[in-house]
């Protein structure tokens, strides 16, 4: 029983926000654990450890990834984006600056989630509709703002990009 | 209603000083703290709703490699007394302890029974499951009308209810009666035209706040107890901690992380003490942080209910009596929201006969907690749905009869001096010149599928009473002119931003001039929680008096430099001036400087009237008939503010309140087993609302100035979860003609209604 408890590591490499990483972990170990225990990147938060509220949003490979839902071993390879990789040193993304704008957030915990999650579909449809931002976020929960003002921030971030 | 611009900052839509951030993933939440050294544990929780714990064996736990430490209850002192916890009420430390880690018995599924620290997660998680203990099951009770049942099983056998100081004889579930009457029932039912009696059932939800409870605590061997913890109180924190630990105040430090959510969920402790017993045993910081489950099972929702309402009017639309029973489900230790439910239940009318009878009673599930307007929301729900079908009867406008019946200033309320100014009626107004009500509604549609829908538009008032408590506030006035504001409220929605701006409306500055931050309890003087609406009001009351304290300094430290008198300054928009000597904020700030003089002011203020917040909303729904699925397509908020500091988050605060009124209507409860246990303890189960399950929420802010506040502010956070289960109740009435009085109003219970009504047809 007790050597069971202690697995093997596995050695990975993975591009994460741009930079070459290796990293060490547990098999059993999600992505999600790996990115804030291991690489200190806390910006993906748990609210639920089984996909249902978005709160750990990643791009992996171009794909939005509930990162609790894949396993570090996973990664082996890949590209990361986390929302510590959204923006550089001195600036926000229209996404990030919309938000602040439109008072798209208020305990803020769900944010990094829904700002991932906006940038991918902004990255395949730069103008949505409501009713395909609707539909996009619908995977991500927040329990403050009753979505409205994050509706209207992802539209502004949409023609800021266009203009 | 318009903003007066006689402001300079209040008012404006500035962005929040924690903004950057908490868009960037910089913020440090309560799951994000990691100290050196520092150990994880998990807590074993009770399968049972209801049963003995009649041993505990640690052993196989102990032994496995990495574990650090094994506690149970027997780890914890006795502890005793009461804590003030602010909205989420008297907290009696034994309950709080013995809910922490359970004590003889296990009164709920989801009861912590011990801990595990070890040097990583994992460890901890797979060692919990090697502790034995040895249970023998009590039948559970999960009903509150069974609860109250003399023969129904007593979870503990030595509560007697309280009714005004006196005791029962025989122990009972029953923990406290609440009673409050005025005038005469009898006679004013006796003189109404219509009476309404109904009954209503709603289930236990929960505030739902995305981030789980999550904390951090180093008891170091000199005594001192630091903790890291997501808090809406980091005093409150301390005072509970030193209760159950009887551990000296002083001894203890608790730093608020930033927190994600807490809607009253976030003011009990469940964590901390563990954690803190934890650090004491291995000398090294233990962190705890909770998984879904054990936030659902383990922590404190709302309580369950069965309301009974009986109303009655006159002909002209008066009411003439109100009479209310209600029964809240504690869960298992005493001390649900019934007060704040029998206070707010007819609140937004005016009455001459009333009679309102609450009951705190225990039930096998979590112990509640305070959410959001705690207690108003499902005692409104059935004040409005009897109201709504007291115009029908009369063939009234649901908002000629709300502006008849408005409760003003002066009129009676049960308990505590009448109303002072409220906007109830001015609420109602604008609401009847909302372009909402005025836009006429097609009561029946078509779904992109081509069935056919109907539609309903309904309306329901609400109320929460707010309150004032006591906040700090230190200002230090920066050589180059900011000023560094520290506040001891932690910061939920946005009270930086409202707070700092008040303080810069006061001091003359610009708001990009004052820097706030949320500090722990060694740095700032006794803070409130972020509860009960307060922190808008509270702690803007705190650095409004701040602002003049510091006006006062400055000018008495200007007044040597001046050789002038300092009455002999003068204070005009930021500008200090005396003898043709001119100084503005920041030039002041230098000049004090240079001649090592500095500016620190401390206050500590207790508010005294908070005064009420009422609001007014407008759904329209439509209601699929073949499969009794219900969409809200457009909803309308009115609500008095007294002042809107910074507008943007009060309809921030709104539209939340809004969408969790709307998950509380239509989607979310706990649904228990036979045996008591919690079927839906995850986010996939347990429907909080998407962005699919609410529309776009219109908001329309009144502002009756609340003389309590100079300028104006009423708490704006929890009265607009308030009126949506019955605005939509009453939606949905209005689409398909059948009344729903049971949260949730899931499309089963939709539809069997539709298919009851239409057989009775």
């Amino acid at each position: 029983m007790a050597t069971a408890l202690l697995s093997d590591k596995v050695a990975v490499s993975a591009t994460v926000n741009g930079e070459e990483v290796d990293f060490l972990c547990e098999p059993r170990e999600s992505l999600l654990e790996v990115l804030r225990d291991r690489l200190g990147l806390t910006g993906a938060k748990e609210g639920c450890n089984n996909g249902n509220c978005g709160a750990c949003c990643v791009i992996l490979d171009g794909r939005l990834v509930n990162s609790c839902c894949v396993l570090g071993v996973e990664v082996q390879g890949s590209t990361v984006t986390t929302v510590e990789g959204l923006g550089s040193p001195d600036g926000l993304t229209p996404l990030q600056q919309a938000f602040l704008e439109e008072a798209a957030l208020q305990c803020g915990v769900c944010t990094p989630g829904f700002l991932v999650a906006a940038q991918a579909l902004l990255d395949r449809i730069p103008h949505p509709t409501e009713a395909e931002i609707r539909w996009w976020l619908a995977g991500n929960l927040c329990r403050c703002t009753g979505y409205d003002k994050i509706i209207r921030a992802v539209q502004k971030a949409a023609g800021a990009a266009s203009a | 209603m318009t903003a007066e611009t006689k402001y300079r900052v209040i008012g404006t839509r500035p962005i929040r000083p924690d903004g950057v951030d908490k868009v960037t993933g910089r913020a440090v939440y309560g799951a994000d703290v990691k100290l050196p050294r520092m150990a994880h544990a998990k807590i074993l929780r009770s399968p049972h709703a209801h049963a003995r714990i009649l041993s505990i064996d640690t052993a196989r736990a102990e032994a496995v490699p990495g574990v650090l430490a094994v506690i149970t209850a027997r780890d914890l002192p006795e502890a005793s007394g009461v804590v003030e916890a602010g909205e989420g009420g008297a907290v009696n430390m034994r309950d709080a302890s013995h809910n922490i880690l359970a004590h003889g018995k296990v009164l709920y599924q989801g009861h912590a029974v011990a801990a595990v620290a070890a040097t990583s997660p994992h460890i901890a998680a797979e060692a919990v499951r090697l502790i034995d203990v040895e249970y023998e099951v009590l039948p559970p009770v999960m009903n509150v009308r069974r609860a109250m049942e003399p023969d129904a099983p007593l979870l503990h056998e030595d509560l007697h209810t309280d009714t005004a100081g006196e005791k029962s004889e025989q122990p009972s579930n029953i923990a406290s009666r609440h009673l409050a009457e005025e005038g005469d029932v009898e006679q004013g039912f006796a003189q109404a035209a219509v009476v309404i009696e109904r009954e209503f059932e709603t289930a236990t939800v929960h505030q739902g706040y995305i981030e789980p409870h999550a904390t951090v605590a180093e008891w170091r061997a000199d005594g001192q107890l630091t903790i890291w913890t997501s808090t809406q109180g980091a005093f409150a924190v301390r005072e509970q901690c030193a209760e159950i630990l009887k551990h000296p105040q002083s001894e203890i430090r608790v730093i608020p992380t930033e927190i994600g959510g807490g809607f009253g969920g976030k003011i009990n402790v469940y964590l901390e003490p563990v954690a803190a017993v934890l650090s004491r045993k291995t000398g090294r910081p233990i962190k705890i942080t909770m998984d879904r489950a054990e936030v659902l099972t383990g922590t404190g929702p709302t309580p369950g209910s069965y309301i009974r309402v009986k109303m009655g009017a006159d002909r002209e639309g008066r009411i003439t009596a109100a009479e209310a029973f209600l029964a809240y489900e504690a869960g298992a230790y005493p001390g649900s929201a019934i007060g704040a439910g029998c206070l707010c239940v007819f609140a937004p009318y005016k009455l001459k006969n009333v009679r309102i009878d609450g009951y705190d009673v225990v039930v096998n599930k979590p112990k509640s907690a305070a959410y959001r307007a705690p207690g108003a929301t499902v005692a409104e729900f059935a004040t409005e749905t009897v109201v709504d079908e007291i115009c029908r009867k009369l063939g009234m406008d649901p908002l000629d009869f709300r502006r008849l019946n408005s409760a003003v200033e002066g009129d009676w309320k049960p308990w505590g001096p009448p109303y002072a100014r409220i906007g109830h009626l001015e609420c109602v107004e604008a609401a009847m010149a909302s372009g909402h009500w005025r836009s006429p509604l097609q009561k029946t549609a078509s779904a992109p599928d081509g069935a056919f829908r109907r539609r309903g538009r309904g309306v329901a008032s609400g109320y929460w009473m707010n309150w004032d408590g006591t906040s700090s506030c230190t200002g230090r006035l920066n050589p180059d002119g900011t000023v560094s504001l520290l506040e001891g409220s932690t910061d939920i929605g946005g009270t930086r931003a409202s707070v700092a701006m008040q303080f810069a409306e006061e001091f003359g500055v610009d708001y990009a001039q004052v820097r706030p931050q949320v500090v722990d309890t060694d740095t700032i003087g006794y803070t409130d929680v972020t509860g009960g609406s307060r922190t808008t009001f509270g702690t803007g009351l705190a650095a409004v008096e701040l602002a003049r304290r510091m006006k006062a300094e400055i000018r008495d430290k200007l007044a040597p430099l001046w050789e002038v008198e300092p009455g002999a300054i003068t204070w005009n928009a930021g500008v200090f001036s005396a003898d043709g000597r001119q100084a503005t904020v920041p030039e002041a700030a230098k000049l004090l400087a240079e001649h090592g003089q500095h500016v620190i002011v401390s206050v500590t203020a207790k508010g005294s009237n908070a005064s009420g917040a009422f609001a007014v909303h407008i759904a329209d729904v439509e209601v699929d008939p073949e499969t009794g699925k219900v969409d809200v397509i457009r909803y309308t908020a009115v609500q008095d503010a007294g002042r809107a500091i910074h507008p943007a988050y009060v309809e921030g605060q709104m539209q939340g309140g809004v969408a969790q009124g709307i998950g509380w209507a239509l989607h979310e409860g706990y649904w228990y087993d036979e045996a008591g246990r919690l079927r839906n303890a995850s986010l996939l189960d347990y429907r909080m609302p998407t962005t699919l399950d609410v529309p776009n929420i219109e908001c329309i802010i009144v502002e009756v100035p609340n003389p309590g506040h100079p300028y104006g502010v009423r708490g704006a956070g929890e009265v607009p979860i308030v009126p949506p289960p019955a605005a939509i109740a009453n939606a949905i009435y209005d689409a398909v003609g059948v009344r729903l009085r049971r949260l949730p109003m899931t499309p089963d219970r939709v539809l069997e209604a539709i298919l009851a009504s239409e057989a009775e047809a």
